[in-house]
């Protein structure tokens, strides 16, 4: 077996030193019972090239973005990476490293999160960022908590829509604790926070002074929840809000199927003994060279136990670095390119789609999603399995005959032809 | 590159110690490492102002490369050498479990997509599913958490929906755990909103006693009706099997409680041993342990739960079913106990390609050789260091063992100490000051992936360190290790009374 240095010779040697004559006496204080009979009811070890042609033979039953003419978004987006960034992340000095517990020996990884800490705070236009979280589902699952440890306050408001998903998370993370409420529209006198998420999850594009002005009139603290980061390269900084968090992944890391992507988190100093997650430090060495720690773990489980501001013990950390290298590539002129790309060709699917008889859009502002209505009746999930069988992976069924089409830098005229050419076609047949 | 920057560092580098500016240190302006098409200047239907000055550094693609590399030059990882991390399961990390993740199949898919058009990736859910069901006897499996403490908070929430849906859950509010269990333990009862009621090890030989148990779980009802469950984690932190678990396991089922098992130390068992065959309701696994999925300096990681029969209708949504030859996501809709959703979307399944891989590669009796060689490996080295070293507690061990510094605090030498000289010698420390139960404990783990011989180099240098602390000035010298890794030892406290988590110019 290929990943197992021991021999049959090792082994015995092994044990002669130890002073057992067989490994099962090793495994004496478990109960009888709890052996399985021989070996478990699975495959034998194989090869790789058995191995490579399982998986390869699961894979191509996938329709696939790189091969197809592709516009779904609603907090997942298909983007570019440059060819290095991989490369940089399959170093095995980064993917095959611990958590940086020995900082004498972990400077790569603590430096490039500092890096990492010091572009999140940049982007949100707040003061500290975090290591990362799971992604941005939990993000703002975390967020919410956060304010209702600095409020002492139960409920949250949402101030625009959420992502679906996203909301799920949150109300499974509230119900855990006693008295929570999540309501919709404005915050009052026991608000815990206001989340407004912006682009919200119909793409609409939402200002923030009217939250701010109604969170500093209730106490209630403002969460920005962004799930398409890129956005952040073209519309106005969320420097107004407490919390800022939310999805990382367009910058980094491919869709994969929903993870591993990447969740950030960046709030107010005034707020940083409260947050979630891992944080990054500068501090010195022995000899008075700059260099970066762990640092505040007393807000953290393997200090604090039950006294924790979250049971989190880790973060995304190679997301978080191909987040980081991904940026460095781009740049302040490049991420700005990136952006209005985005929107550029997202005007550009609007206008086409618009054409199309019995679609409109519905978005008077938007990123690089927005939602188009249907004729009354249309089924839209039907008509996205017809996409789909020509070749095309339209947007998202929303209810009432609507669906959320996203498009990105990746997008080109062609794909934009074959979803309008497949969309005439399905409608004019339906 | 800023040309005052290169000239500031100029000189300092030693041999391959290359000293690496910050980002924003090295940006002169003007560079950009990505070539974009023309941006047409069309006018933005955004409806709010344009973005300004973000302060984003500009390189070219050599500049950014460089910086990366010479970084990550400064890092121990587990493709240079030896790295007996207690409880991280540092095993070898195969690299056609990157490859198969990178498929475009795989890499390049939405979680929204058609489930047409998805039928290999719910396949290869599925398949995970009912891997970790045969190995653990458990025959739910939800794979959605994204780490180890997010499928504690997933195998705890579960315990709670099922005290909710038969109505206990105002009675039963106290989560029993041993003090050797991991932090995140007590921490995630927290969030489940439970109260934690700790029990002491250090007496009973690092292992979980039966009377200590019964003390904790009658304590405030005698019939234990306040219990909602106990969290384990088996094999323990001490390295040991708790002995008496079935015996333990039956009191708490009695009681009508659920045990909750931590599976962060899967490795020991997987593939010899079946947790739900020793009375787990609900456990845990690190796919970036037990199953070799890169640890990425910190993550991204994989939590899924398997639980029991009973316990399978509470646990999170998605979760993939067949149907026929096809395959599909199970909603809330169709399982209404479930606790709900807690992650957005199936989860972090860029590594459950490659746990997947991994298990096929390995197969049942890889898996199984795995278990033996870990306990092995890990009885080889306590039976050789145990005279160096103070062994609290009697063996044999699992698949890590435990050490104290008690011998060399005789000699004003702590495990700190003793962790730091490693560092200089090529290693990486084992995990220190965990578990709690004792001062200064040194919990190795050296995984089934290190040979004798590595092993044998790794003891001789650790006797070598004994023999150094117990030498002439045996503290002052190892008191300033590390001498020749990239940094020193750093100011933690410095770091921590003036937090700075960001570069400013």
């Amino acid at each position: 077996m290929r990943y197992l240095p021991q021999t049959d010779k090792s082994r015995a040697k092994m044990m002669d030193a130890i002073g057992v004559s067989s490994v099962d006496e090793l495994f004496r204080d478990i109960p009888k019972e709890a052996f399985i009979d021989g070996l478990a009811d699975l495959s034998m070890h194989k090869g790789e090239i058995e191995v490579g042609r399982e998986m390869a033979s699961m894979a191509v039953k996938n329709m696939d973005a790189s091969s197809v003419p592709f516009f779904l978004g609603a907090g997942v987006y298909n983007h570019f990476c440059p060819a290095s960034v991989d490369y940089i992340i399959q170093r095995s000095e980064f993917l095959t490293a611990y958590t940086p517990y020995q900082p004498e020996i972990a400077q790569g990884t603590l430096q490039a999160i500092f890096e990492y800490q010091t572009y999140i705070a940049r982007l949100t236009g707040q003061e500290v960022a975090n290591a990362s979280l799971y992604d941005g589902s939990t993000a703002c699952a975390e967020a919410a908590l956060m304010a209702m440890r600095v409020t002492k306050r139960k409920k949250v408001a949402l101030g625009s829509a959420l992502n679906p998903e996203y909301r799920k998370v949150l109300e499974a993370y509230l119900h855990n604790l006693d008295n929570t409420e999540i309501i919709e529209g404005n915050p009052n006198n026991d608000t815990a926070c206001l989340i407004v998420q912006s682009p919200d999850f119909f793409g609409n594009i939402h200002k923030y002074d009217q939250y701010r002005k109604l969170c500093d009139e209730t106490g209630a603290l403002l969460i920005v929840v962004i799930t398409e980061v890129v956005s952040l390269g073209l519309l106005p900084v969320p420097d107004m809000a407490d919390i800022v968090c939310g999805e990382g992944q367009s910058i980094g890391m491919p869709m994969s199927f929903g993870g591993p992507h990447l969740g950030f988190f960046a709030c107010r100093e005034k707020f940083m003994r409260q947050m979630p997650g891992r944080l990054i430090g500068m501090t010195e060495d022995a000899d008075g060279r700059r260099g970066f720690v762990l640092t505040l773990s007393t807000r953290e489980q393997h200090i604090r136990r039950e006294k924790a501001t979250s049971n989190i013990c880790t973060n995304q950390g190679l997301c978080a670095l191909s987040f980081a290298a991904h940026m460095s590539f781009l740049g302040e002129s490049g991420f700005k390119t990136l952006a209005r790309l985005n929107h550029e060709m997202a005007c550009k699917l609007a206008d086409v789609m618009a054409e199309i008889k019995g679609v409109r859009v519905l978005n008077e502002t938007f990123f690089n999603e927005f939602v188009v209505q249907f004729p009354d009746g249309t089924d839209v999930n039907a008509l996205l399995e017809d996409l789909a069988t020509c070749g095309v992976i339209g947007g998202l069924a929303l209810e009432g005959a609507k669906m959320l089409v996203a498009a990105t830098e990746l997008t080109t005229d062609e794909d934009i032809e074959a979803l309008t050419g497949a969309l005439s076609e399905v409608l004019a047949g339906a | 590159m800023n040309e005052k920057t290169m000239m500031k560092n100029a000189g300092k580098t030693k041999g391959l110690h290359y000293e690496e500016p910050l980002l924003w240190e090295y940006s002169q302006g003007g560079n950009c490492g990505v070539d974009w098409p023309q941006a047409e200047g069309r006018e933005p239907r955004t409806g709010v102002p344009e973005r300004g000055k973000i302060g984003l550094p500009s390189l070219s693609e050599p500049e950014v490369l460089r910086h990366y590399v010479r970084m990550s030059t400064w890092n121990y990882s587990i493709d240079h050498g030896f790295f007996p991390l207690g409880s991280c399961t540092m095993k070898h990390n195969p690299r056609l479990n990157e490859k198969t993740a990178r498929l475009p199949g795989f890499a390049h898919i939405h979680p929204l997509q058609p489930e047409s058009t998805v039928q290999g990736a719910l396949e290869l859910m599925y398949e995970l599913q009912s891997w970790l069901s045969e190995l653990t006897g458990l025959p739910g499996a939800c794979l959605s958490p994204s780490a180890g403490a997010h499928g504690e908070l997933a195998g705890m929430m579960t315990i709670r929906r099922a005290h909710e849906q038969q109505g206990n859950i105002a009675k039963r509010r106290v989560i029993l755990t041993p003090d050797s269990s991991h932090g995140t333990n007590p921490a995630t009862a927290v969030m489940c909103g439970f109260e934690v009621r700790s029990i002491s090890t250090s007496e009973t030989g690092g292992r979980l006693g039966v009377e200590e148990f019964k003390e904790a779980l009658y304590r405030t009802d005698p019939m234990g009706g306040d219990v909602a469950g106990m969290m384990v984690t088996n094999p323990n932190t001490c390295g040991l099997f708790e002995r008496d678990i079935q015996k333990i396991a039956d009191l708490l089922h009695e009681a009508g409680g659920y045990f909750y098992c931590d599976g962060a130390n899967f490795n020991a068992l997987v593939g010899k041993v079946r947790p739900g065959d020793f009375g787990v309701d609900v456990m845990h696994f690190n796919l970036h342990k037990t199953f070799s999925t890169p640890h990425g300096g910190g993550g991204p990681g994989s939590g899924p739960i398997c639980c029991s029969e009973e316990l399978s209708r509470y646990m999170p949504v998605p979760t993939v079913v067949k149907e026929g030859d096809s395959y599909r996501f199970e909603t809330a809709e169709e399982r209404p106990d479930t606790l709900g959703t807690l992650k957005a979307f199936a989860g972090q399944f860029g590594i459950f390609v490659r746990a997947l891989t991994y298990m096929k590669s390995m197969g049942a009796d890889g898996l199984k050789q795995v278990a033996e060689d870990a306990v092995l490996n890990a009885n080889y080295l306590l039976s050789l260091l145990k005279d160096d070293y103070h062994a609290p507690f009697e063996g044999p061990c699992m698949h890590e063992c435990l050490l104290t510094d008690k011998v060399q605090k005789e000699f004003d030498v702590k495990t700190l100490d003793i962790a730091k000289t490693l560092i200089e010698y090529g290693y990486h420390p084992m995990t220190v000051y965990f578990p709690l139960v004792l001062h200064g404990t040194m919990l190795i783990e050296p995984t089934e992936t290190e040979s004798k011989a590595e092993l044998d180099a790794f003891v001789a240098t650790m006797k070598e360190i004994a023999a150094q602390a117990a030498g002439e000035n045996g503290h002052d010298k190892l008191h300033a290790m590390p001498l020749s890794s990239p940094r020193r030892r750093l100011d933690e406290v410095k770091a921590a009374r003036n937090p700075i988590l960001k570069y400013v110019d």
